[in-house]
């Protein structure tokens, strides 16, 4: 029943990690190298239009009015001013200007999540099992889900301007692993061996990831909520390369539109923890300093959605939950997993 | 969608309020039905989800009392400042405390206080017509406009029942309105079962809640400790701990039966982190449903309970129990048996104590540790070099006296209370401690009796449970998904079509969407209605007339 450990599928593995942490490096600087310079272009061009055709700045690309939020909701502070111009289009879809350094960034991210998938799978063949029972593997295979998560993202949508964090990120969390906690390839604790391992994790860094892209996307939409408002009441643009990014309002939409996926993902991560629980430890809620901070997650999120309906609290505000609820996953993750005692303990570095 | 109808309750209540000024006998009704209109409102909910949050999480920081009591009474030995501070504010109970408590019953009070009136209120949309036509279609989100030729022969009239039919097919409900006139129109609706889905989200919520309750009030659960060899029988004697529900009664408890027969580990010999690490523990079990019953041999596993007699059986722990022999003074046995060794440290480091109530003329007690496979240091401190039985060993102190067993306070059997004893053995005495492997014995001083090690068995320490909520809390949990699943991805939506004839013979078609909260595929439906209806009148397909079509679009109605 037990597969034997490969230690030498494990070198490999470890390896390719690396290698995919140095091109995701490189992935990394040509994003911010992107962001750099496009918007330089971006605004010579619209200038340029804006001068020949002596008519403000942003025509033919959308200005916030015009995207809906949840109307008759509630007065909505990111499209308070109504603002034109200095942003990237609204819904997101890829634009006839050619941005090269986006181009190489994301060829060599689509590399890096190549090796890295590599790592994953070799990790898997050596310990003979899913890769997800220890902080070492949570965090390698997590941070592969993010970026695939992303990649495949950006076939429907041009979020590139979510690269540099996206990958960035990818690049700490392996760093994090192989420095912090690296764990040789092993069998998994009795508590571990059961097929909701498989289940109830894999759905939970899937949601970690969309979380992950929300997160990004409402920390941008508080930023760029702030200087449409500066940019509207005649102020200077000091965030030259948030013109790559859409405005805020658009921002606020999708990443409602991936929360909500995130969320019902979310919702089985609990579920399926308490069906697992109720298999290992013969309750299915024990409050579990785990499950208590997969509860507190649950329950921020369903404020996040409840927030986007309620009077006063879309936009801004909601994107304030959105980022609690993520600093609540992040913490769930490492503080918890670590310092925390509880029946979880398994992170492997005991 | 609440919303419409707080404001109208708040513009309300104000004037109850000023009403209440006026009249004092109204001051009481109108302060509670602002209460109520305050706690009901989306706000409110918002306010208490996010208290939740925050109310939980103590929760994970204070050791908690039904987790671990032990760990508790410890921590407030540890912190006398502010140890007894906590316990008074229930932070070692935060789950079962007042403000907890308090919370999430205000939070299922405002649910149940908006829920209803949105279900009646839904209830009466489901069996209403859609809307009537609205005068200038051109102002909703989505619009278009088709043009029939006149040789196509497709009078207004018969364009409208074309596209009532052509919706009615996509899902609509569609009512015709003027069907004859000059104008004929239609209004169609769909996704109703969006509204359901959020309403059976949010009840069964209260569902959840209820079943968990239920578990509280009916349920058991206890645990008990069985050495290779014993049997549990259930009823409340065999429980080594016994935690029952509120509401629990001892007549509940099935006389099955359990026995241990064998119980296997298997640890890693394979990779070097985690040499000795247990990877695998198999149980081999005999049940009874009752004392009449055939034997019926099962393997208890982690992860993978036995069910007998309405409980779950649970394996949750193991370790060596040593089996000794204790004779007293006189020469008669006093104590022969396994005795459970508490795991300590690395590699199934046990501590052992042994109490020998039995014993005469005086009773003896002993304290000390088991070793699987014994390794000594040169500073003379003892270590466990494997998980395995390579070289067993029993280290221990002897002491005689009285165990205090006989004043009927309960003691913890792995604790030996040394007040009214007197040490017979120990490092720092001249008789030393007594060291033993199996078949060995040994005499103690004085005349006192003697020890023999004869052997090692095995324990295992199971949990068992007993959850009547169990069922109904996984039925609302997924029934609360599927409705969760449903309000989130389906979309409510409207269309309104009108017809006209222009006086070159040709037939006009106009049609308007709207849809109710976020909907950022309406563009989408737009879209495919628009090629519907060019497919059914055979025209050219052509863009719509409106330019832009909108990512988001969203339109609150009326
Ligand atoms: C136990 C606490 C609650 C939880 C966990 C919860 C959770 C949620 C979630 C996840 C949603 C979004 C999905 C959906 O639309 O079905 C939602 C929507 C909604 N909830 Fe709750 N809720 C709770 C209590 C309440 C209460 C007390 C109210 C009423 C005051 C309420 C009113 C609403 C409304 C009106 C929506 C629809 C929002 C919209 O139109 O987009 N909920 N809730």
């Amino acid at each position: 029943m037990l597969f034997s450990i490969n230690e030498t599928m494990g070198q490999y593995s470890e390896l390719f990690m690396l290698l995919a942490a140095g091109t995701y490096t490189v992935a990394f600087v040509a994003f911010a190298w992107d962001l750099a310079k496009s918007s330089k272009t971006l605004r010579a061009v619209d200038l340029k239009a804006a001068a020949a055709a002596k008519v403000p700045v942003s025509a033919g690309r959308v200005g916030a009015s015009e995207v809906g939020g949840p109307a008759g909701h509630a007065e909505r502070p990111t499209s308070g001013p109504t603002f034109a111009g200095g942003t990237a289009a609204g819904d997101m879809r890829y634009a006839a200007e050619r941005r090269a350094p986006a181009r190489v960034a994301v060829a060599l991210s689509i590399l890096g999540v190549l090796i890295h998938a590599a790592g994953v799978v070799t990790r898997a063949l050596g310990a003979g099992r899913v890769p997800w029972g220890n902080m070492y593997e949570f965090l390698t295979t997590g941070a592969f889900v993010a970026v695939a998560v992303f990649l495949l993202a950006l076939i429907r949508r041009d979020l590139r301007f979510l690269g540099t964090f996206v990958i960035g990120l990818a690049v700490i969390m392996l760093v994090a692993a192989s420095v912090a906690y690296w764990t040789p390839v092993g069998h998994l604790v009795p508590a571990l061996q059961s097929y909701w391992l498989v289940i109830h994790v894999s759905i939970a860094v899937l949601s970690s990831a969309l979380f992950t892209l929300t997160f990004a996307m409402s920390a941008l939409q508080l930023v760029q909520s702030h200087r449409q408002k500066t940019l509207a009441a005649g102020g200077t643009d000091k965030l030259g390369f948030m013109r790559l990014v859409p405005d805020a309002l658009s921002l606020e939409n999708l990443s409602y539109r991936i929360n909500t996926v995130a969320f019902v993902g979310w919702t089985f991560t609990l579920m399926f923890g308490a069906i697992w629980a109720e298999k290992a430890w013969g309750r299915f809620w024990g409050w579990d300093t785990k499950e208590v901070w997969t509860f507190v997650i649950w329950v921020v999120y369903a404020g996040y959605l409840h927030a986007r309906a309620t009077r006063g609290w879309t936009g801004t505000r909601a994107a304030w939950l959105s980022i609690v609820g993520y600093l609540c996953v992040i913490f769930n993750f490492t503080i918890v997993n670590q310092f925390f005692n509880g029946l979880h303990s398994y992170s492997g570095l005991s | 969608m609440s919303e419409p109808v707080e404001a109208k309750n708040k513009t309300k209540t104000i004037e109850d309020a000023k009403a209440g000024a006026a009249l004092p006998a109204l001051g009481l009704k109108g302060m509670l039905r602002w209460a109520w209109t305050q706690l009901t409102s989306m706000r409110t909910a918002l306010f208490l989800l996010l208290l939740l949050a925050v109310a939980a999480v103590p929760g994970s920081l204070f050791p908690q009392r039904p987790a671990n009591p032990a760990v508790v009474t410890q921590y407030i030995k540890d912190h006398p400042d502010y140890g007894k501070i906590l316990d008074a504010v229930q932070l070692y109970d935060v789950y079962s405390s007042a403000w907890f408590s308090a919370i999430y019953l205000l939070l299922f009070i405002s649910l149940i206080g908006c829920v209803t009136p949105r279900a009646i209120a839904h209830y009466k949309a489901m069996r209403s017509q859609p809307p009537r036509t609205p005068k200038r279609l051109s102002r909703l989100p989505e619009y278009g406009t088709l043009v029939v030729p006149a040789d196509a022969g497709i009078p207004a009239s018969r364009a409208i029942t074309d596209a009532a039919a052509l919706l009615r097919k996509r899902g609509y409900r569609v009512e015709v309105r003027d069907a004859d006139g000059e104008r004929p129109s239609l209004g169609a609706e769909r996704g109703f079962l969006k509204e359901v889905g959020n309403l059976v989200f949010h009840t069964s919520l209260i569902g959840v809640l209820v079943s968990v309750a239920i578990g509280g009030l009916f349920g058991y659960s206890g645990q008990r400790i069985l050495v290779e060899g014993d049997t549990f029988v259930n009823t409340l004697v065999g429980y080594d701990q016994f935690s029952p529900g509120t509401n629990f009664q001892s007549s509940w408890l099935q006389p099955y039966s359990i026995q241990l027969d064998k119980f296997d580990v298997k640890f890693d010999r394979e990779s070097p982190a985690h040499f000795g690490q247990p990877i695998d523990f198999t149980a081999q079990v005999t049940t009874k449903e009752n004392p009449g019953a055939p034997a019926e041999k099962k393997v208890l596993k982690v992860n993978d309970p036995v069910t007998l007699g309405g409980t779950s059986i649970y394996l949750t722990g193991n370790g060596y129990a040593p089996v000794i022999t204790v004779r007293d003074g006189k020469g008669n046995v006093a104590l022969q048996g396994p005795v459970v060794a508490k795991l300590q440290g690395d590699n199934y480091y046990s501590s052992v104590v042994i109490k020998v109530p039995d014993a005469k003329p005086e009773q003896l007690g002993f304290a000390g540790f088991f070793l699987p496979t014994a390794f000594v240091t040169e500073q003379g401190v003892s270590f466990s070099g494997d998980p395995e039985l390579i070289n067993p060993q029993l280290s221990l102190n002897s002491y005689y006296g009285d165990l205090g067993l006989d004043k009927g306070t309960p003691q913890n059997v792995f604790e030996l209370d040394v007040k009214n004893l007197t040490q017979l053995n120990g490092r720092d005495l001249p008789a030393k401690g007594i060291t033993l492997v199996p078949g060995k014995t040994y005499t103690l001083p004085d005349g006192k009796g003697s020890i023999s090690f004869d052997g090692v068995k095995k324990y295992v320490g199971v949990d068992i449970h007993h959850n009547p909520g169990q069922v109904s809390a996984l039925f609302f949990a997924l029934l609360a998904v599927a409705g969760l699943v449903v309000s989130l991805y389906l979309n409510r939506r409207r269309v309104w079509v009108r017809t006209g004839t222009h006086d070159d013979g040709r037939t006009m078609v106009e049609y308007g969407l709207l849809a109710r909260g976020e909907d950022h595929r309406l563009a989408g439906e737009s879209a495919a209605i628009r090629e519907l209806f060019q497919r059914e009148w055979q025209l050219a397909p052509s863009a719509p007339e409106t330019s832009d079509t909108v990512a988001s679009t969203n339109t609150k109605d009326q």
